[in-house]
């Protein structure tokens, strides 16, 4: 490659990675799903004709990132390419195609040149509602929890099909905003494709080969690098979750070779008769993350990073089949991470941050007056973060979510959307594990129906029973407590009542300690008193 | 008075150099002073004494100073204001803290998020809720707000900021708690509901925090300004340019320095738009590049785009979402870290990367030879043949082509392989890549068409890289104006009198309560036309704007509404108009999801003496260029014998044929092969690609 060709590839790869930040900005303004507009829950990305995927978004969070990445290549076993024609845009919720539950939507659309099929766009997004039982973990199959979409057209040569709209209008709650999200999905997709046609004609190229293969290959010499360095061999972790209504063991072996590192899921718990099971494509996404995160953070995501990492496991509740019910995968989904980066942490002591809050603490309620008194109903969603695991380096973040990408929403938002009241959305003192660097902090919410009302919570918690650990003679952080003010205590999973004139308050995990407590800084110590971090009366 | 028959003086204090302009009925004298921290009012009267003297007036015979200044930015992003104590709701102590509990930066574990302005211990909670329908849950706890006065004014605070959930619904606890403040405290108490009556309480309460962070500093400084100014005997009225790009008096921005962040880069934008006037452009896109960061912003119809929400010192590589929030009415610009000082390094994966990071003055790029050995955009600039290294900031600076040649082979061309020029090349192509992908994704997210606009470049180190930029975004029309150095400056000249006053109140668009609307727009109007008349005497406009969407979705669009009151019947009107909106920026309207107002906001300006307006001129007689020089070009991929053209050398209706560079004082312009420059009537050069 002559020198100017060298620089003109390195600028194209910056302007593909532009051409699907306007995918995803396009979905983020138009959506109508509180969890991708407030929350960023999405992801967009290019992919070639083969389907490898290319470059994405930064938007986004792992749990669909790293999933899309391999849908795509159901798409392809699905359709055949002579039944694919410019325009078209193909859709799924197949928990175990797309990315874990029924409540995200995967959408692929091909890209045409002429007459040549040059790549595709892909993007997900969580919408509001799919029928069946709600966004929840009382389902006792899959069948429960709301309509299956098997990969299919949403459009051929840009006609929507409008057969599955009427099954669709008809199988869900809020049949417009669903409706209206499959709309910003493929919209999203044909923006990509849009940008991209222009880009190639602008450059004079005819396809995506030869900048897809300069991509992948240099991704691919730079993660080798990085896995050259890591030591070679295998070490395993497990731990104990909450699980529904008993614990349930989640275990990992990482071994790492000379060219890849392979997660094995061997000796988790088997697959659960609850719908907090886990569809191995959910799994692998958040293994990755956790890989990539310490083995090669500022490697892009792209195919070729992705190869290295591989997982297996039997079936169990990280490797579930169909048809076990999934809708709340996330839970256990977002433990995976703790539990990979725990065998890494014996494979690379002194690097690896503690446990902590890991599962984000959703709370999704079904409010509406108390019987006998006028008043509004609605369903009102909120993400919410425990704290974060202490780094090798530095105090864990408080209130901070991790794994997950997501955002909080403004609670003077959320309190518009339904009959409920925020009294609380505070820092939890005292819930960071102790050591050298403390955990990050959970916190307390306190949520009541507003006057004249009364809600159910669909409650999706996790780290209640077993707290996050710490790494290094750090101490673990505080577990969650699920509770009324009452002090009566509820259960950390499942569909639950708050009467008018009770409060739900919720004390969110802090994160693990690192390092032991006696080797804290004394600077650190009094500035955690003054701030009121830690208010204990044991110094 | 208007533009052209009065003296106004403009003085914008930046980060390196105050600029001053001064309009002397029309002529204009500029001057740059370098910025004096420690006392930044002496470099403005340095600066006026200059330019009086060049113009030959006295201070006296000023009529009008109009100033804007970084000092606000500078405070909060050195954390250098007051110790503030935060009162705030019961149960929300840490909302400024917990931020949107979102790290910003995906793979990073070991990151760290900003501090909040106001420490833990500082913040103070009483009891006391509004609810979002704006009717009070419960009663403001008096007794406690005695107690945390008595507290505060134990302590040795310097200033209060007082935020209550949904204030923005109802104000009567914000303003009950000030008045129980005042009580025991002789401190500037700053209330949410007055800075940034806007729903979402970590931008708000952030704002209002803000606000009385930099109160007190910004109150010394803006009186001492006024007595030092008389004391020359500028006794005229002084003015500020705020951050929506309008102009308030000095009492208004002692109380609301918050308004005063940004207050800079706005002027460019007002400058831009200004030429656009004149030349009768209707879609602008202004690019201002300077030492650290270039700012993109959109010009439509002579306004430049506006937004109700901005981040200020961000953190971690300009990243979204690493600064903090700021919630006003803003001259909305997209700004990333690409100067003339970015410094250029190779990646895990041999990619060309530039900035954020930048050699700023001290040391300099590494050409400057004073100490600087990493390569900065300026570098690559100078091995490209884009600067003459004998003729630099007018001479005063040597340029050493091989200083620069060293840096970059060794940081870039050696680990990619490439000839110094190649990389160097490299070096200027990615950075250009990278500000017209973020000028590309500025314009999707406001629904607009990037390429369709005309770019106005100005700043020390946009008229390099600004042909470059157009023939990446596909744009067909480039001018450089004259004085792009002092442009900020010069647009604060050209500001109006202007306010934007803004607040939140949810309700739906089917049957809505038109009493309510009414009642809100005429409050909205009546202070927005309060702060105007601070200033102006003669007939205000005002433009009413509704922030939209469908019930459900998180993003609003603007919807202009007609400036009357409104009566049930026009519900079908603004349905209209918001589908044609919501249409024009996503594709199309969607049928069924119920339609809602979020928030309102009522502008209110003086009417400005209008520039004239005058076609671009695109033909021109073509002249020879003096000498030549070999500069790489960018569409040809390689060096040509390239024309040198003195600036000062130019009259209207020339016309130098790309590739080319046109050098004066400050930069030089570079013509690439694609594009023509013609010199306009006023002395702007327009960059036209050849055959449109």
């Amino acid at each position: 490659m002559n020198q100017i060709d060298e620089i003109r590839m390195q600028v194209m790869w910056n302007r593909l990675i532009s051409v699907v930040e306007e995918q995803a900005m396009t979905l983020l303004r138009t959506a109508f799903s509180t969890s991708v507009r407030e929350a960023g829950d999405l992801s967009a990305g290019v992919y070639n004709a083969r389907g490898e995927m290319l470059a994405q978004a930064v938007t986004g969070t792992p749990g669909h990132v790293n999933t899309m990445a391999e849908a795509v290549m159901h798409f392809i076993a699905e359709i055949p390419r002579e039944e694919m024609y410019p325009g078209d845009t193909y859709v799924t919720n197949d928990p175990w195609k797309g990315t874990g539950h029924l409540h995200d939507i995967t959408m692929v659309s091909p890209s045409f040149k002429g007459d040549e099929l040059i790549g595709f766009f892909a993007c997900t997004a969580h919408v509001v509602d799919v029928g069946g039982r709600g966004f929840g973990a009382d389902g006792k199959s899959v069948y429960e929890e709301g309509i299956q979409i098997p990969i299919m057209k949403f459009a051929e040569r840009g006609e929507v099909n409008q057969d599955l709209l009427k099954i669709l209008r008809l199988n869900v709650r809020e049949p417009n905003q669903v409706i209206g999200d499959f709309y910003s999905l493929a919209a999203c997709n044909d923006v990509g494709h849009n940008r991209l046609i222009a880009m190639l004609d602008e450059v004079g190229l005819d396809n995506l080969e030869s900048l897809g293969e300069f991509i992948l290959s240099r991704t691919h010499a730079a993660i080798m690098e990085r896995i050259a360095d890591l030591p070679k061999g295998a070490w395993s972790n497990d731990m104990l979750t909450d699980g529904y209504d008993q614990a349930i063991k989640l275990a990992a072996e990482v071994s790492i070779g000379n060219d890849n590192v392979n997660v094995d899921f061997s000796g988790t718990a088997a697959m659960s008769p609850w719908g907090i099971n886990v569809p191995m494509i959910y799994t692998k996404a958040y293994a990755c993350y956790a890989l990539k995160c310490v083995v090669a953070p500022d490697i892009p995501n792209n195919a070729a990073s992705l190869a290295v990492f591989k997982v297996s496991s039997p079936t169990n509740i990280l490797n579930a089949e169909r048809p076990a019910p999934v809708s709340v995968r996330h839970v256990l989904g977002h433990m995976v991470p703790d539990l990979v980066l725990g065998a890494l942490a014996k494979a690379m002591p002194g690097q690896v941050l503690a446990e902590g809050a890991a599962a984000l603490w959703n709370v999704h309620i079904s409010a509406r007056p108390v019987e006998g008194q006028e008043g509004r109903q609605a369903e009102v969603l909120m993400f919410n973060s425990g704290g974060m695991g202490a780094r090798p380096q530095l105090d864990g973040l408080s209130s901070t979510a991790f794994p997950s990408g997501v955002h909080t929403m403004p609670i003077e938002a959320t309190e518009h959307t339904g009959p409920i009241v925020i009294w609380r959305k505070e820092l939890r003192p005292d819930s960071g594990g102790a050591g050298k660097f403390r955990g990050g902090l959970g916190q307390v919410i306190e949520i009541a129906p507003a006057e004249g009302h009364e809600f159910n919570f669909s409650a999706m918690f996790d780290r209640v029973t077993s707290a996050p650990r710490g790494r290094d003679g750090g101490e673990p952080g505080a577990p969650g407590s699920v509770a009324l003010d009452d002090g009566t205590q509820l259960r950390p999973k499942g569909w639950q009542h708050v009467p008018a004139g009770r409060r739900l308050v919720l004390k969110l995990p802090g994160g693990g300690g690192f390092g032991q407590p006696a080797e804290r800084l004394q600077e650190a110590i009094a500035a955690d008193r003054a701030q009121g971090y830690v208010t204990g009366g044991d110094v | 008075m208007s533009i052209g028959q009065d003296i106004r003086l403009g003085a914008d204090i930046g980060g390196t150099f105050t600029d001053i302009a001064l309009d002397v009925r029309g002529t204009l004298y500029s001057t740059k002073v370098l910025t004096n921290y420690t006392a930044p009012e002496q470099a403005i009267l340095d600066g006026i004494e200059i330019v009086t003297q060049d113009a030959g007036v006295d201070a006296s015979q000023i009529d009008m100073i109009i100033h804007g200044t970084t000092l606000a930015t500078n405070a909060l992003i050195e954390r250098r204001g007051a110790r503030t104590a935060l009162i705030t709701t019961e149960g929300f102590r840490d909302v400024i803290e917990m931020r949107t509990e979102n790290r910003f930066e995906q793979y990073d574990l070991n990151l760290k998020l900003p501090t909040p302005l106001i420490p833990r211990e500082d913040r103070f909670t009483v009891k006391g809720r509004i609810s979002a329908q704006g009717e009070e849950l419960l009663a403001l706890d008096e007794e406690t707000l005695e107690i945390i006065a008595r507290n505060i004014k134990a302590e040795g605070f310097g200033a209060v900021a007082v935020g209550f959930i949904h204030s923005y619904m109802n104000d009567a606890h914000e303003k009950r708690a000030r008045e129980i403040l005042q009580r025991h405290l002789d401190l500037p108490i700053s209330i949410s509901a007055e800075v940034s009556p806007q729903m979402r309480e970590f931008e708000r309460f952030n704002t209002v925090c803000a606000n009385a962070y930099v109160r007190p500093q910004m109150a010394s400084y803006l009186s001492r300004l006024e007595v030092r100014l008389k004391e020359m005997g500028a006794g005229c009225p002084v003015f500020m340019i705020h951050s929506g790009g309008g102009l308030v008096s000095l009492e208004t921005a002692a109380e609301f320095p918050v308004r005063l962040v940004e207050s800079g880069p706005a002027g460019g934008a007002i400058f831009a738009a200004d030429i656009a006037r004149r030349f009768d452009l209707d879609r602008v896109v202004s690019y201002d590049m300077g030492g650290t960061t270039a700012k993109v912003c959109l010009i439509e119809d002579f306004k430049p785009q506006t937004a109700r929400t901005f981040e200020v010192a961000r953190t971690y590589r300009f990243c979204k979402g690493s600064g903090m929030p700021i919630s006003i009415p803003v001259i909305e610009m997209i700004e990333i870290g690409a100067g003339g000082g970015s410094i250029a390094w190779v990646d895990a994966m041999n990619r060309i990367q530039v900035g954020p990071e930048s050699a700023s003055s001290e040391p300099g790029p590494a050409c400057y030879g004073r100490g600087g050995e990493r390569p900065t955009i300026t570098d690559a600039d100078l091995l490209l043949g884009k600067l003459d290294p004998d003729n630099f900031a007018g001479g005063k600076i040597r340029l050493s082509k091989e200083a620069s040649a060293r840096a970059i082979s060794l940081d870039v061309g050696e680990k990619l392989d490439l000839q110094p020029q190649a990389a160097a090349f490299g070096i200027c192509d990615v950075v250009d890549e990278n500000m017209a992908n973020a000028a590309r994704v500025h314009a999707v997210e406001n629904g607009k068409n990037i390429s369709e606009n005309t770019m106005i470049a100005f700043g020390g180190a946009a008229p390099l890289h600004a042909a470059r930029l157009c023939e990446k975004l596909n744009i067909d029309r480039c001018l450089i104006p004259r004085g792009a150095g002092v442009g900020s400056a010069i647009g604060f000249l050209r500001a109006p009198f202007g306010y934007e006053a803004v607040a939140s109140q949810i309700m739906g668009l089917k049957g809505f309560d038109t009493a309510a609307l009414n009642t809100l727009l005429e409050e909205l109007k009546a202070t927005a036309e309060s702060f105007v008349r601070e200033g102006a005497q003669g007939e205000i406009q005002r433009e009413i704007t509704a922030f939209m969407r469908y019930a459900g979705q998180g993003w609003e669009i603007p919807v202009a509404l007609p400036d009357r009151d409104f009566i049930a019947a026009d519900e079908a009107l603004i349905e209209q108009a918001f589908k044609e909106r919501y249409a024009k920026f996503f594709g199309r309207a969607v049928e069924g999801p119920a339609i809602e107002f979020v928030t309102f906001s009522v502008k209110a300006h003086d009417m400005r003496a209008e520039t004239e307006g005058h076609p671009l001129t695109e033909e021109g007689q073509v002249i020879e260029a003096s000498a030549t020089r070999q500069v790489f070009d960018p569409a040809l991929g390689g060096e040509q014998s390239t024309g040198i053209v003195l600036r000062d050398t130019l009259s209207a209706g020339d016309r130098v044929i790309g590739p080319a560079v046109i050098v004066e004082r400050e930069t030089s312009t570079v013509v690439t092969s694609p594009f023509d420059a013609v010199v306009q009537s006023d002395g702007t050069l327009l960059l036209m690609r050849k055959g449109v």
